[in-house]
């Protein structure tokens, strides 16, 4: 239980030394608690592994009071905040949630004492990893990112102690998410993460980045609606208390948890940017890269996917699940649709996140035992593959200035390096034999046998198919060897350099490692929830690591070709292409070439897209309202 | 069950050693019928191995040395979901080892940054895409009749697929002419004179790097019309027979229908290919009363 | 025996040509003619070919682009300059812009003579260097397939 405490204990003692120090002091003491937090993970990850499902008995009493407080300390902020802006919708939604938090805390709990509030499962264990590795890592990484950021912004205010006080906070608050046995405490750290992410959305204070922030506030306050909404269902339901607790309560059976499940599948949904509430994730992008690596890729939208998951045996079977499943699914076809037609390059990656997200809530929403198992791959996967993108891109935007695909041709000869590293983070997103590939053959294996699964099949196979499209486009991109470029690579900083070269080895040794971690942690857990497991067969594994092997073995034969060959320029209808590619056009007038990826806005226009999305998906949960309504009465 | 890893081997081992062949002289005899139906003469029926060894006698020319490491793993690629195809595995990961080998010939079109290599990249991305979900229905449904995704379970199972999958089998024959690079899908490259963007994908390819496409081509043709023979399985004659005319039809296909511009691609490939698919998934479910848990 | 002499893929150019000799190429790849049966193939793409057809008498807007065309094609490789423009300029010869042949901007092998070349002499001139090909890849093999400096030769 101690790992547990220091795990959220220890980001909040380092975040509130972070509010003091000044940057080299700052530099050393990030990196110090980086390596304890990854330590203390892997620690936790080697202790427990092999023991089921373990809770730990922490009063209740004292730490919900605690909270409560904290809760209405930062509603009045909000509503302060809101007021200030002008915001109402936001200042409506917080005294909504407030009131219904009062209600609760007040009127309803006074007489409960559940017990086993803090726990630690294989998930809990691979989302602490997630959090501490590749959380501290980017942490790491932030340091000298916001060093550059700041360097070249210089109209926006040195806000760094605060950055990284509300960074550490962050990942104590998900540490809390993933430990909490006891639902009211998930909901307070849930807020606590709704907070930093508002805050750090909102780091530039340009009139933009206020809007951005306040936007994704109150969709997660909606949420947080929604999930107060549940406490209070549960509170009358059953007074004694009991059904706080989450394993109680998925254990309960359908009658009495569907409710109070549905409502805090809805919360995860806000907090994972589905549609039709994807609109604050891609605002979200104005934010520094770290925020958008650590908030908005691995971490804390996967908060919002981690609660579907654990309430997928609950849905498993049913039509509210179903009618989630469903809106996972066409969330994935559509923000894999539009991020064909983007060309900055932050707004692809935040559109393949959803997509992803969208995916994983659509394996939860099923929620048969295979497809719990697909859910917590790609969040594996999926975290580690799009941290690393977001870092690269944000390192090159830096250099290059630009944000743009379109200008990150010949990337591969100006910055070889993190082109290699973006080529492999890219592979893992949407190559075979990677992780992503491995559980998308997965899901079609797993909803084949799942009612209805069809329609789960055709949205996978055409979203499969977009996501292979605006990958490969981007990584020709970078691969294009433009001549006589000059290479901008060198200035980036050893932290940097450190943390980008741990995290494409975790690619890589993820998707080596991924039969080890579905024998040990994946699958034990599926078992004590659904008495059955499932893996891939040992012949689809052996051919999967061979195929990496093949694919890793690939670059080195590269050696024997760099001697003996003759080299020429490319044709150009015999234009002469020595150097820039210019060609003699009419008048006279020498013309450059360029050439630019296909973007089909015409199909997959973002307004067009995102317009059928919010349709859908609005039509979907209405539904799913109704239902539930009628369940309720 | 001792021999059956043994029986794979073979056939694996079979597949790398003589599909190459195969695959040769199914373009040499595509080259002659072809040019009869022109009524022309035409060349040799050997001439894909001639054109082959050939190209492996020029000089090594290359616009940037990563053309190598691509075009090396779109053959070795080919290669691995052809043998893991013919060996009885997972048809799924074949489809999906067989999209990695395409990509990597997108990226060494893409490496090189002629005009030319890059729209015919692009349009190559296009064709993927597009019979992309159709393929996958295809062995969806091979699953949903035979209960197995396995290769060798559906070979052996001896229920004929066609007569629940004809859908399925026709949006197959569709995209068929997509991957074998017919007229009128033959956007990115083809055999015949281009003239259009060039040679498209290929156009910076030469000497030992283009034998080596070549030859990933024939491994190609021998595994695709072996998906073909799985819809007849449970008659060897008839699927035998079967590839014959549907290779034949798109030999004259081919010949007689003009190349048509990619939105047309997508569109037929998506909208009457997987209208095709899903709709004969659709009804084989609802017959069936298919899987619940 | 090389394979080079049973698949000799064909680049076509005309270098400024009335046109007169390029359809009498084309004319060779038709039902009538049918080079195809000799494994010819019109490529028009350098790096894809053996032979440079050249037609016309070149001038200074295009020997850029038929030295770039001879460069980008891989050795072994021969050069048939097509009609009596391509040998030594033909009636434009006297023009200001014209530079009078082929052979004034790359290494010419065989010269088919006619204005325009009729289809058989040209398939006489193609297979002729076919024999000029293969001497030259026997020759590039013995140097250890090393591309070679390549003196011209005329028929």
């Amino acid at each position: 239980m101690n790992d547990l405490l220091f795990l959220i204990g220890f980001p909040v003692i380092i975040a509130l030394l972070m509010l003091l120090v000044k940057d080299k002091i700052r530099n050393y003491i990030v990196i110090i608690s980086a390596l304890a937090l990854g330590i203390a993970s892997l620690y936790l990850l080697i202790t427990y592994f092999n023991k089921n499902t373990v809770f730990f008995d922490i009063s209740f009493e004292p730490a919900t009071n605690i909270m409560f407080i904290i809760e209405i300390l930062l509603a009045v902020y909000i509503l302060y905040l809101g007021i200030k802006f002008k915001k109402y919708f936001t200042v409506a939604l917080i005294l909504l949630q407030a009131g219904l938090l009062v209600f609760l805390e007040m009127g309803l709990i006074s007489g409960i004492h559940p017990v086993n509030n803090l726990f630690l499962d294989q998930f809990s264990i691979i989302m602490a990893m997630i959090i501490g590795v590749i959380g501290s890592l980017i942490c790491v990484y932030a340091l000298g990112y916001m060093e550059t950021y700041h360097t070249r912004h210089t109209d926006i205010k040195d806000r760094r102690k605060l950055f990284f006080f509300i960074l550490f906070i962050f990942l104590s608050a998900m540490f809390g998410v993933v430990f909490s046995n006891n639902l009211m405490w998930i909901f307070f750290f849930w807020e606590i993460t709704t907070i930093c992410s508002f805050v750090l959305i909102g780091y530039s204070r340009t009139p933009e980045a206020t809007n951005n922030a306040f936007l994704a506030l109150s969709m997660n306050l909606l949420g947080g609606v929604a999930f107060t909404a549940a406490l209070i269902y549960i509170a009358i339901m059953d007074p004694s208390g009991r059904l706080f607790e989450l394993d109680s309560l998925i254990s309960s059976g359908y009658a009495l948890a569907i409710v109070p499940a549905v409502l805090i599948c809805f919360a995860g949904i806000t907090k994972a940017a589905l549609m039709p509430f994807s609109s604050w994730l891609v605002g979200a992008m104005v934010a520094p890269t770290p925020v958008s690596a650590l908030l908005h890729s691995s971490t804390m939208v996967k908060a919002g996917v981690y609660i579907i998951v654990r309430f997928a045996p609950v849905l498993a079977l049913t039509t509210e699940g179903f009618i989630i499943a469903l809106v996972g699914a066409i969330t994935f076809l559509l923000a894999s649709g539009i991020a064909i037609s983007q060309s900055n390059a932050k707004k692809v990656l935040a559109y393949s996140t959803i997509a992803n997200l969208g995916l994983i809530v659509a394996c939860a929403g099923v929620g048969t035992y295979n497809l719990m198992w697909v859910a917590i791959l790609l969040i594996i996967f999926h975290a580690i593959a799009k941290s690393l993108l977001f870092l690269c891109v944000g390192t090159v935007e830096n250099r290059i200035g630009s944000k743009n695909i379109e200008d990150m041709g010949g990337l591969i000869v100006r910055m070889p390096k993190i082109a290699m590293m973006m080529f492999i983070g890219m592979a893992g997103m949407f190559l075979a034999p990677f992780g992503m590939v491995i559980s998308k053959w997965a899901a079609i294996e797993a909803f084949i046998t799942a009612p209805y699964g069809l329609i789960f099949i055709a949205i996978l196979a055409f979203g499969g198919s977009f996501t292979v499209f605006y990958w490969s486009k981007w990584m020709g991109k970078i691969i294009s060897v433009m001549r006589h470029q000059e290479v901008v690579e060198d200035t980036v900083k050893k932290e940097k350099w450190a943390v980008l070269y741990i995290l494409t080895a975790l690619v890589v040794g993820v998707c080596l490692a991924f039969p080890l971690i579905s024998t040990y942690l994946i699958e034990p857990f599926i078992m004590n929830i659904y008495g059955v497991t499932t893996g891939l067969s040992q012949a689809n594994f052996a051919i999967m690591i061979m195929m990496i092997c093949l694919l890793l073995i690939m670059p080195f034969s590269m050696l024997f070709y760099r001697t003996g060959s003759k080299h020429v320029s490319p044709y150009m209808g015999g234009r002469t292409t020595e150097g820039e590619m210019k060609f003699s056009g009419t008048f006279g007038t020498m013309r450059e070439l360029s050439l630019s990826n296909y973007y089909m806005e015409k199909y997959f226009g973002e307004d067009k897209v995102f317009y059928i999305g919010t349709l859908l998906c609005w039509g979907l949960l209405l539904i799913a309202g109704i239902i539930l309504a009628g369940v309720i009465l | 069950m001792n021999a059956e890893p043994v029986i794979s081997l073979v056939n694996a081992v079979l597949f790398v050693l003589i599909a190459p062949l195969v695959g040769g002289l199914i373009a040499g005899i595509d080259r002659k019928v072809t040019a009869r139906m022109q009524g022309r003469v035409g060349p040799p029926v050997l001439q894909p191995f001639y054109d082959v060894g050939k190209l492996f006698e020029k000089e090594n020319m290359v616009v940037t040395v990563t053309q190598h490491f691509y075009v090396l793993s779109y053959l070795v690629f080919m290669v691995v979901a052809g043998a893991l195809f013919f060996s009885g595995g997972d048809m799924l990961l074949v489809i999906f080892a067989f999209t990695l080998s395409h990509i990597f010939l997108v990226l060494g079109a893409y490496a090189s940054y002629s005009p030319y290599s890059h729209i015919g990249a692009e349009r190559e991305l296009i064709q993927i895409i597009a019979y992309e979900p159709m393929i996958i229905f295809t062995a969806v449904g091979m699953y949903m009749v035979t209960q197995s995704f396995n290769v060798s379970a559906i070979v052996n199972s001896g229920i004929p697929i066609i007569l629940y999958l004809p859908g399925v089998f026709i949006g197959y024959l569709i995209v068929l002419t997509i991957k074998l690079r017919k007229s009128p899908f033959d956007l990115s490259t083809s055999h015949h004179a281009h003239q259009e963007i060039v040679k498209g994908v290929t156009t910076d390819f030469s000497g030992s790097n283009l034998g080596k496409i070549e030859i990933a081509h024939w491994y190609e043709y021998v595994f695709l019309l072996g998906v073909v023979y799985l819809f007849f399985g449970f008659n060897p004659v008839l699927a035998v027979a079967a590839i014959i005319i549907a290779y034949f039809l798109e030999i004259l296909i081919d010949n007689t229908i003009s190349r048509v511009k990619w939105q047309l691609t997508l569109r037929s490939a998506w909208l009457i290919a997987g209208t095709l698919g899903i709709v004969n998934l659709g009804v084989l479910y609802y017959l069936k009363g298919v899987i619940m848990p | 025996m090389t394979y080079l002499k049973k698949s000799p893929w064909v680049i076509h150019y005309d270098a400024s040509s009335c046109n007169g000799c390029d359809i009498e190429v084309l004319a060779a790849l038709t039902p009538v003619y049918d080079v195809e049966r000799f494994g010819i193939i019109n490529t028009g793409n350098p790096k894809h070919a053996d032979i440079f057809l050249v037609t016309g008498s070149v001038n200074e807007q295009n020997k850029e682009v038929v030295k770039n065309i001879y460069e980008q094609i891989p050795e072994p490789k021969v050069v048939v300059a097509i009609g009596i423009c391509a040998a030594s300029g033909g009636i434009f010869r006297e023009c200001y812009n014209v530079l009078g042949g082929v052979d004034k901007v790359i290494p010419v092998d065989v010269f088919v003579p006619g204005c325009a070349a009729r289809p058989e002499s040209i398939i006489d001139g193609v297979v002729t260097a076919l024999g000029i090909l293969e001497s030259k890849r026997l020759a590039m093999k013995e140097n250890g397939n090393k591309t070679m400096e390549k003196p011209g030769s005329a028929v």
